[in-house]
């Protein structure tokens, strides 16, 4: 294989590992705050990202063409609409689930999932078609034999790494942080620390979702097309890779996301006659890690199973 | 008992002069021509009944242009019977016609689930039927019944047309990605059968799943390969994300579709992306057929409400077919079959679809197929393009 298309090769498992690892990020810190799964995280990435679709559009009604505030403003709109939706999910549907047992709030979330893309399919305008998204990004391209380097994936890889960048400063950096960490670690202890259980909760889930609208519209740009089925294999995806890197643990959430990508892409690599298979053989392959290390690549510091 | 005899002898008596009258009634149109049923069976209620209404009106009109022919032997009467687009309910219509001797031959089915279910209480009562809208190719190709035959072209027509067009457009080498549904592979296998055939060259195959996003793993080994032609078999949803992907990855190859993203769907998904996407249907804009002037004309002249819609034309052929062959060897079922059996090589029928040619199975061999290209966010005929008109060219062209 020459090195452009090596490094063709490299660049899409980046791209799709990125997007990966922006969803994993999300279920392992809706895991580590309440130790629940939220399977509505997938519908939550694309409802924001048909939010970022219907901000631009909406623009574009009003006669904004500058795609720079079209892009801030999308971007803006479902990142905080998303952050909102997540917090309300955090308060009305997990956290008086809080008793329950954990299949309750498994199940519940799943639901919201089903009535997300439901809505999004019945709702939105001619909802059951993919929906063209708009080129915001500069599209110059620079082909090196195989290898085509375009500027806007360069500036999505570089925005969904800042992203990722910027969540690992805030959960270790800052006040907020170390009180999203102290209620991961032990809640009653957190409590009387006098850290605001409910709040921090509420915060971490407005994070989460904020994070899956951005993913959502990284997703819409790269792909240029978003539809109201995307978040579902995406939800799964993400969740696995969260799972095989260590749920609870962030890097065990990117690790998870850009492995799972590169297993894909050898998938199709490696077995060009069976490339319908793809999928097949990275779940094949994350099902023996889980056998393998059942707590995942990097392990909760922490075990709570102990 | 007198009470009771005298009831019987009303009744007889009764029975006689309603016999009488009746006897009377019949005898007079029979007088002029005998009175020949034939059937017609479509979807005429639920999502797809728009066609199922334009065919059973295209039936209609071919029944009454030849009432109207002082020169036909017969008149007949059009028994119409819906299938919903429901196999079951389908199943209940066929039996009801194939159970009824008085029915000679039908055109049947827009619903290639519904044909396909059909085909075997067509044989089981040797009722012999034309198909005159369902595309799948086991309809006439999946048995030997002698009472199936079609009009319209299946999707093997659709890619031998397609090979055949793009070969002789200059183009060698392709890569596929079909979807893994019986709708995809076979695609696949019709169009790879009939490119080998025309000496084209297929560098390499993917199958993808349906609801795939991602293509960027396919699409850099297949730019690696540098094919002319990207030949995609499969719908709409994932013909939008492999064009754009192609545009992202640099893909030079010129993007080829089927019958399946043939919609405004498609060019709203991909935008300016769309155009100069080449695609092949079944069937034609009406107006296009050989004789789709005169039909539509006397289509408009009967004042019918519904419009013909796509396969109007086909419905119209296979009545008019059959009519023919019953004109020719009188209203007999098992004479009908083997005369449909017949039409093929020299023997072949006009028609306003153009020639009818059936093979062993029934399958009319000359089916039209018209080619499609987008330009200004268009599916425009291809021979009316500004493609074809040299004004604009096709990729690698």
């Amino acid at each position: 294989m020459d090195i452009g298309l090596f490094a063709q090769y490299v660049m899409n498992g980046l791209m799709l590992g990125m997007m990966y690892a922006l969803v994993a990020v999300g279920f392992t810190l809706f895991f580590g705050v309440m130790d629940i799964i939220n399977f509505s995280h997938g519908d939550v990435l694309m409802v924001g990202a048909f939010g970022g679709l219907a901000t631009y559009l909406g623009l574009t009604f009003l006669g904004v063409e500058n795609p720079w505030v079209q892009l801030a403003a999308a971007f803006a709109v479902a990142t905080s609409a998303m952050a909102l939706m997540g917090a309300l999910i955090g308060k009305f549907l997990v956290l008086p689930l809080k008793k329950a047992p954990p299949l309750n709030t498994l199940l519940i979330t799943l639901m919201l999932g089903t009535v997300l893309r439901e809505t999004i399919r019945l709702f939105y305008p001619r909802g059951a078609n993919p929906q063209r998204f708009p080129s915001l990004l500069p599209t110059d391209a620079y082909s090196f034999g195989n290898f085509t380097l375009r500027v806007d994936n360069m500036m999505l890889l570089a925005a969904g790494l800042l992203a990722i960048i910027g969540i690992h400063l805030l959960i270790n950096r800052t006040k907020l942080g170390l009180a999203i960490r102290a209620v991961a670690q032990d809640e009653d202890t957190a409590k009387t620390m006098g850290i605001n259980f409910t709040l921090i909760v509420l915060v971490t889930f407005a994070i989460g979702s904020g994070l899956a609208a951005f993913a959502g519209i990284l997703h819409g740009l790269y792909y240029s097309e978003v539809n109201f089925g995307m978040g579902l294999l995406l939800g799964v995806i993400g969740f696995s890779s969260a799972i095989v890197g260590g749920l609870g643990n962030i890097y065990g959430a990117i690790i998870g996301g850009f492995l799972f990508a590169a297993l894909q892409t050898l998938g199709v690599l490696a077995m060009p006659f069976a490339s319908a298979y793809k999928d097949v053989f990275a779940f094949g392959v994350i099902i023996l890690i889980m056998a393998w290390r059942p707590t995942g690549l990097i392990s909760e510091k922490i075990s709570e199973r102990v | 008992m007198t009470k009771s005899r005298l009831t019987q002898f009303a009744v007889a008596a009764l029975t006689v002069v309603a016999m009488v009258i009746g006897f009377g009634m019949g005898s007079f149109p029979a007088s002029a021509k005998e009175k020949i049923k034939v059937g017609f069976i479509g979807p005429l209620s639920g999502g797809t009944s728009s066609n199922g209404l334009g065919g059973r009106n295209s039936a209609d009109l071919a029944v009454r242009l030849r009432n109207a022919d002082p020169k036909a032997k017969y008149s007949y009467e059009l028994l119409v019977q819906d299938d919903e687009c429901k196999p079951n309910i389908g199943v209940q219509a066929a039996t009801k016609f194939g159970a009824n001797k008085n029915v000679i031959a039908a055109a049947t089915h827009y619903c290639s689930a519904v044909a396909i279910s059909t085909v075997d209480v067509y044989h089981k009562f040797g009722l012999p039927i034309i198909v005159w809208g369902a595309v799948l190719p086991d309809i006439t190709y999946g048995n030997t019944y002698k009472e199936v035959h079609r009009v319209n072209g299946t999707m093997i027509n659709q890619n031998e047309t397609a090979a055949k067009f793009m070969r002789g457009l200059g183009y060698k080498t392709w890569a596929i990605i079909h979807d893994t549904t019986d709708y995809g592979k076979g695609h696949d296998k019709y169009f790879t059968k009939n490119l080998e055939a025309n000496g084209g060259k297929i560098l390499s195959r993917f199958g993808v799943t349906s609801d795939q996003q991602d293509f960027s793993a396919e699409l850099t080994k297949i730019k690696s390969m540098n094919p002319d032609v990207l030949y995609f078999g499969g719908l709409t949803p994932i013909g939008i994300r492999i064009r754009a992907q192609m545009e992202k990855l640099g893909v030079k190859a010129q993007f080829q579709g089927t019958s399946g993203i043939v919609s405004d769907t498609f060019i709203e998904g991909a935008g300016p992306l769309a155009e100069g996407v080449v695609a092949f249907r079944e069937g034609a804009p009406t107006e296009k057929l050989p004789g789709g002037k005169f039909f539509l004309e006397q289509y408009a002249k009967q004042g019918y409400k519904d419009p013909p819609e796509a396969y109007g034309a086909f419905a119209f052929t296979a009545m008019s077919l059959i009519l023919d062959t019953i004109e020719a060897v009188g209203p007999d079922r098992k004479k009908v079959r083997k005369a449909l059996n017949k039409v093929s090589g020299s023997n072949a029928a006009d028609s306003i679809t153009g020639k009818v040619d059936f093979d062993d199975h029934g399958q009319n061999t000359i089916a039209v197929i018209t080619k499609y290209v987008v330009q200004d966010s268009k599916w425009t005929v291809w021979e009316d393009s500004a493609y074809a008109a040299g004004k604009r060219k096709l990729k690698g062209m």
